[in-house]
């Protein structure tokens, strides 16, 4: 039984049907295999990106998704690709949002930086870094940034408990 | 934390300069931000911010409690703008859940937003002003906040921590004098504005203190993250109320003031014509105010009935009951929503794994990304300059560590 007011429209997540999206069609024309999955949901529009080129991504979407709102992460512990790094690009010319993901597997949780893009990306991809344990390749600091430096574990990662010890 | 921690306070390098520890109790920091300087005698080389002295884990809390109940956990990020926080996050709630307000809790939401970007302004003003030597600006901005703070309490019960929107609407319809109340304060605040105007715009002190001061450069602040008053002084023309509406901002009439100087006095004159804005749209919500429900009627399965309902139908005890003790499962999906906070864009990312209770819920504070362009508006500059940089940006440490 559902629970809520109902009246979502269903997900799209065919790449041919979405092709027409300036962000989409971009990346498709720049390298096709870089983009793994696609989905339009809620009127927002996610873009998955293979993890060996979401830099070059970044960079290609920046003539026109020019600013960089965010970038978080997502924990599917016990899934696997496990980490989800989500990027929230914005163009201020089509006043439209464009959300970029790549999946990241558990033992190996890492992804290049996309501080050369964005210099903003830094203190976001420290802030993953110290709640989730993920690290950025290039990144000039990764050090924490909200918890001591002498913390053990990665609060925000799903295996790690909201209260008590661990 | 920190990365020049090691190093001890007041002790020279190499080079001949000094680090020296900023905070984290220093009066101009704005609650509990550490910078860390290395300064060649009166001149800044090196700047870095150490945060996370305020760190309350609140996006793990959110993880934990219903939707309905990290309403309040909202308030806590920004103490500055409560209203703003509570309408990002049940916008992108009810988003998540495709659910229609109704127009007259669109247009109260508005309201109080306005008012509170007008609040959180004059604390700005007040404490940067005070920040530089103008003590007298301070007992003025509060007055006039404390009589916002009183329209917060007879609204909500509060005068702070105000939860007062709720997924579907608004927590109950304002009390009858609300509206009296608001007429009262948009009429007497113009001129309120022209008094902290005289006492600033063109005081010699002020002007000497602020202009040229820190300044930014448009490409500076959209590679570094920098969103509200300090983007749009940069000369970069860009309002999320007017340029992606949301909560029927569509329908209100509003200059967004730019400047292109970049500088501390043109974030303050862009403040200033903001609080001017603002209670212009305070009046069109008084004005064109529709009547009508303040919350969501076809959503009982979401929304709480009402008291009067709750107690005269079953239909609607059960709904209450089961909204109270088992929440209410969400759709799975992502949803990223984004307000114009006084300080920038205040985002809410949302997953939702179709439970009751939030997957993971992610603040993007404008503070948080604001902050990294201190440096930038420092480095070679004097050290008296930093304390106008900081205050210039507004900072709020409730929401950058979170």
């Amino acid at each position: 039984m559902s629970n809520t007011a109902g009246r979502i429209e269903p997900a799209i997540s065919d790449i041919d049907q979405l092709k027409d999206h300036p962000a989409m069609a971009r990346l498709l024309s720049w390298k096709a295999e870089a983009v793994t999955g696609a989905k339009f949901d809620r009127n927002e529009l996610t873009i998955t990106v293979d993890r060996a080129f979401i830099r070059d991504a970044c960079s290609i979407l920046k003539a026109e998704f020019n600013f960089l709102s965010d970038v978080t992460a997502v924990d599917w512990l016990p899934a696997e690709p496990r980490f989800q790094v989500t990027y929230h690009l914005l163009s201020h010319s089509l006043k439209e949002r464009v959300r970029l993901r790549v999946m990241l597997n558990g033992d190996n949780a890492n992804v290049e930086s996309i501080i050369s893009v964005w210099p903003a990306a830094n203190f976001f991809e420290r802030e993953v870094h110290d709640l989730f344990g993920i690290r950025f390749i290039g990144h000039p600091n990764m050090a924490r940034i909200l918890m001591p430096d002498d913390w053990e574990g990665h609060p925000l990662r799903k295996d790690y408990p909201v209260e008590g010890y661990r | 934390m920190a990365t020049l921690s090691n190093m001890a306070s007041a002790e020279m390098t190499e080079a001949g300069t000094m680090v020296l520890n900023m905070g984290p109790q220093h009066p101009s920091t704005h609650g509990v931000l550490r910078l860390l300087l290395e300064i060649d005698g009166e001149r800044v080389v090196r700047m870095v911010p150490d945060i996370g002295y305020l760190h309350t884990g609140i996006e793990k809390t959110c993880e934990a409690k219903f939707y309905q109940q990290v309403v309040p956990i909202t308030d806590r990020i920004d103490y500055l703008c409560p209203m703003t926080n509570n309408l990002c996050y049940v916008l992108a709630i009810e988003k998540l859940l495709q659910l229609e307000v109704p127009e007259r809790a669109q247009w109260i939401r508005v309201m109080l937003n306005e008012l509170t970007r007008i609040a959180s302004h004059l604390v700005w003003l007040g404490t940067h002003a005070l920040d530089m030597g103008a003590m007298s600006v301070f007992l003025y901005c509060f007055r006039e906040r404390e009589d916002i703070l009183r329209i917060f309490e007879n609204v909500s019960g509060q005068r702070m921590m105000t939860s007062y929107f709720r997924i579907g609407g608004l927590a109950l319809e304002p009390p009858l004098d609300f509206f009296d109340k608001v007429r009262k304060f948009a009429a007497i605040f113009p001129e309120r504005i022209d008094e902290y105007e005289n006492l600033l715009t063109s005081n010699r002190i002020w002007v000497e203190r602020t202009k040229g001061v820190a300044t930014l450069s448009a490409e500076d602040c959209i590679s570094l993250g920098v969103t509200g008053p300090p983007l749009r002084a940069s000369g970069v023309d860009w309002d999320l109320r007017r340029d992606m509406p949301y909560s029927g901002y569509e329908k209100f009439k509003f200059k967004v003031p730019t400047s292109t100087a970049g500088d501390v006095y043109a974030r303050y004159m862009l403040r200033v014509a903001e609080l001017r804005e603002s209670i212009g749209m305070v009046k069109q919500a008084l004005e064109g105010l529709p009547s009508g429900p303040i919350k969501t009627e076809d959503a009982p399965k979401v929304v709480l009935p009402d008291r009067e309902k709750m107690k005269t139908q079953m239909e609607a005890l059960i709904y209450h009951f089961k909204i109270v003790t088992e929440g209410f499962a969400v759709p799975a999906g992502e949803v990223y929503q984004a307000v114009e906070s006084p300080r920038g864009e205040m985002g809410y990312y949302a997953v939702s794994d179709g439970t009751a209770k939030p997957y993971r819920v992610h603040m993007r504070s404008p503070s948080y990304a604001n902050l990294q362009a201190l440096e930038k508006m420092c480095v070679g500059r004097l050290l008296a300059d930093v304390v106008a940089a900081i205050g210039s940006i507004d900072i709020v440490l409730g929401e950058i560590d979170r």
